[in-house]
């Protein structure tokens, strides 16, 4: 009886899930689905499958892939290019700052380092803004080398914002790794630099991973820093902005802007199928420990 | 340990004076008002060097002294320039008629008195504390039963999971076209007018938007906090007849209190900055009447509200005084969440 209960209850429960898993999953599937067809089946009736087929995604991706406002190959680069430099580059100089700080917790100049960093955490982006972007032009024009309209501004802009959070996880991970090893390769006549190069950041690969998924997130899906800097019709644009180009010229063209949005989503998704528990323990232990 | 020759010596030195050179060289370009272009690259090699011959420099007693400048310097080099010289200017530009580019006098507080004569504004404010109360409530009712159902054994949970977490990997404009979708062709089937048309079934959309963009990440934060509960303790309850919604209540969610505190914490900041689902899906228009006067910016939250009042509308000055109130109230309402929080947390 009890067993039988129990199953009523364990499909009951799966039957819930699965209900909201099609209530979750049901946008990606009209996008999916209508990215298909053409506009005027789309229009007739969006969530059939009837007008659906190989060719007239064709017809659909050729159109948005040559689109001149959106571009899509080049703003996938530009995004891709941008996001892995700033993340390698977060995670290299975050675990060298963040080395740096818990060696030296106990001195008044580290830990007040490291309380701006914290503190800095809370500041929302729209407070730096538009000071942001008027240091940038005023720097850029000084010293002759363009930040704003530039990959290597906007990676450096990734560098200040991300620089916090990386920081502080990576810290409180730092800590935990007992000084005794670096006193060891001290004596054994090991350099400072050659003790966190070959001792401290091999051990730091589970929480790098976590901080790079944590700042990859939201790097390649920043919409506001990229668009201030480099301009909504600028040269160079990032997948968030070219899709807000694209779509803001075709107003209504839902064949062009579910394609768009298709392949604004596909790298996405395909990250997340190959590193799915990664990037879901990232996140979570990112939260727990931010 | 690093045998220091006197070839290293000549090297450093030879950095060292060069690399200052550059810069100096560089910069007085730059003073002179040159616009040579390889005044940028001379500028940056000097830093390199310096740092270069800083590195090599003989001697074992500030060695380690140097590593850890070299270490620091680059990280925290972009973080001032990023976000504490702008967050510095920020706070003085939102006192002065800045337009963007240059300021010509200081207005003391006129930026910020003349914000709270703007009805738009306040409609603006009200609606986020408003946004932000509905969502914090609901993200974490939604996420949390979703936790506890991902908990409960079902088969496939890992599947359900991942289901429920996916929207969050997409970021915000692409949501909110996928769902200006939904709305305006889908369901405007069975809501005949489509729901972003009016500005009150709109704010109902984004709070849907967000809810099932964010509600599957704070599920996996609560599925987290939930099998951490000992085993140990639950089988006592379970001994002592404790029924499933006792063990809920009284066991399960006390002891998850910190994870409650994380959750409704991260629900609270990103609903406030909420900017880009609000700009794809709406665009922040709707009309609505509010204090005697008739609007259009109905679904306007505060974030989409600063943005439009500077790089719109190009006031640059009063959109940075709004963004230094939103800044105040950020940190006023997590400084408060976090101590409620902790205090509830001590009492369980």
């Amino acid at each position: 009886m009890v067993g039988k209960e129990r199953r009523v209850r364990s499909y009951i429960l799966t039957g819930v899930g699965v209900l909201i898993a099609l209530y979750v999953l049901f946008p990606f599937f009209l996008v999916i689905v209508n990215a298909f067809k053409a506009q005027s089946s789309i229009v007739a009736n969006p969530v059939s499958l009837s007008g659906a087929s190989f060719s007239q995604l064709l017809t659909n991706l050729t159109s948005v892939i040559n689109n001149s406002n959106f571009q899509y190959w080049y703003a996938f680069g530009t995004s891709a290019v941008i996001t892995v430099v700033s993340l390698v580059l977060l995670a290299l100089l975050g675990s060298m700052a963040a080395w740096v700080i818990s060696r030296n917790n106990k001195t008044k100049w580290a830990s007040a380092i490291y309380m701006v960093f914290i503190a800095s955490m809370i500041i929302p982006f729209q407070v730096v803004m538009l000071p942001l972007i008027s240091t940038f032009r005023d720097v850029g024009k000084f010293v002759g080398i363009s930040m704003l309209q530039s990959i290597p501004g906007i990676v450096f802009a990734y560098l200040g914002f991300g620089g916090a959070m990386t920081v502080f996880i990576l810290t409180g991970f730092i800590k935990g790794i007992p000084y005794d090893l670096e006193e060891a390769a001290a004596i054994d006549g090991c350099s400072p630099e050659g003790t966190f190069f070959r001792i401290i950041l091999p051990l730091l690969t589970p929480v790098i991973t976590t901080v790079t998924i944590l700042n990859g997130m939201w790097i390649w899906n920043d919409y506001l820093l990229p668009s201030l800097m480099l301009g909504q019709n600028g040269r160079i644009k990032t997948l968030p902005v070219a899709v807000q180009a694209f779509v803001g010229s075709f107003v209504k063209q839902w064949d062009l802007i579910l394609t768009a949005a298709l392949l604004a989503i596909i790298p996405m998704i395909v990250i997340f199928l190959i590193g799915q528990k990664q990037i879901m323990n990232g996140m979570v232990e990112g939260a727990v420990k931010g | 340990m690093k045998t220091k020759t006197a070839g290293n010596k000549g090297l450093s030195l030879v950095l060292l004076i060069a690399g200052a050179a550059a810069c100096v060289g560089a910069l007085a370009l730059d003073f002179m008002g040159s616009k040579a272009s390889f005044r940028g690259p001379l500028l940056v090699i000097g830093i390199v060097a310096v740092f270069a011959g800083l590195y090599l420099f003989p001697t074992l007693e500030h060695h380690r002294k140097i590593v850890y400048i070299i270490f620091l310097f680059p990280l925290l080099f972009t973080f001032v320039v990023t976000v504490i010289i702008p967050l510095v200017l920020g706070i003085f530009y939102s006192m002065t008629d800045w337009t963007g580019i240059q300021f010509t006098q200081f207005v003391g507080l006129s930026n910020y008195t003349a914000m709270f004569k703007d009805p738009a504004f306040l409609w603006s404010v009200l609606i986020t504390f408003l946004f932000v109360a509905i969502n914090m409530v609901l993200v974490n009712v939604v996420a949390f039963l979703l936790a506890l159902l991902c908990t409960s054994g079902i088969k496939g949970d890992s599947f359900f999971r991942a289901a429920y977490f996916l929207p969050n990997l997409i970021g915000g404009i692409v949501l909110g076209y996928i769902w200006q979708f939904v709305f305006n062709q889908v369901l405007i089937n069975v809501t005949q007018i489509s729901w972003l048309v009016q500005t009150k079934t709109a704010l109902m959309a984004i709070v849907i938007v967000y809810v099932w963009q964010y509600a599957g990440y704070i599920m996996l934060i609560y599925i987290t906090g939930l099998t951490q509960v000992p085993k140990d303790v639950l089988e006592a309850a379970s001994i002592d007849g404790a029924n499933a919604s006792q063990t809920l209540f009284q066991i399960k969610m006390p002891m998850i209190a910190s994870t409650f505190t994380i959750c409704t914490f991260l629900t609270l900041t990103s609903a406030f900055k909420q900017f880009d689902v609000n700009l794809a899906l709406t665009g922040g228009t709707g009309s609505v009447q509010f204090l005697g006067n008739y609007l259009t910016n109905g679904t306007q939250m505060l974030a989409l509200n600063i943005y439009n009042t500077a790089v719109s509308k190009n006031n640059y000055s009063l959109g940075q005084a709004k963004a230094v109130l939103f800044f105040i109230i950020l940190a006023c309402v997590s400084l408060v969440q976090v101590r409620v929080s902790n205090k509830r947390e001590v009492e369980l």
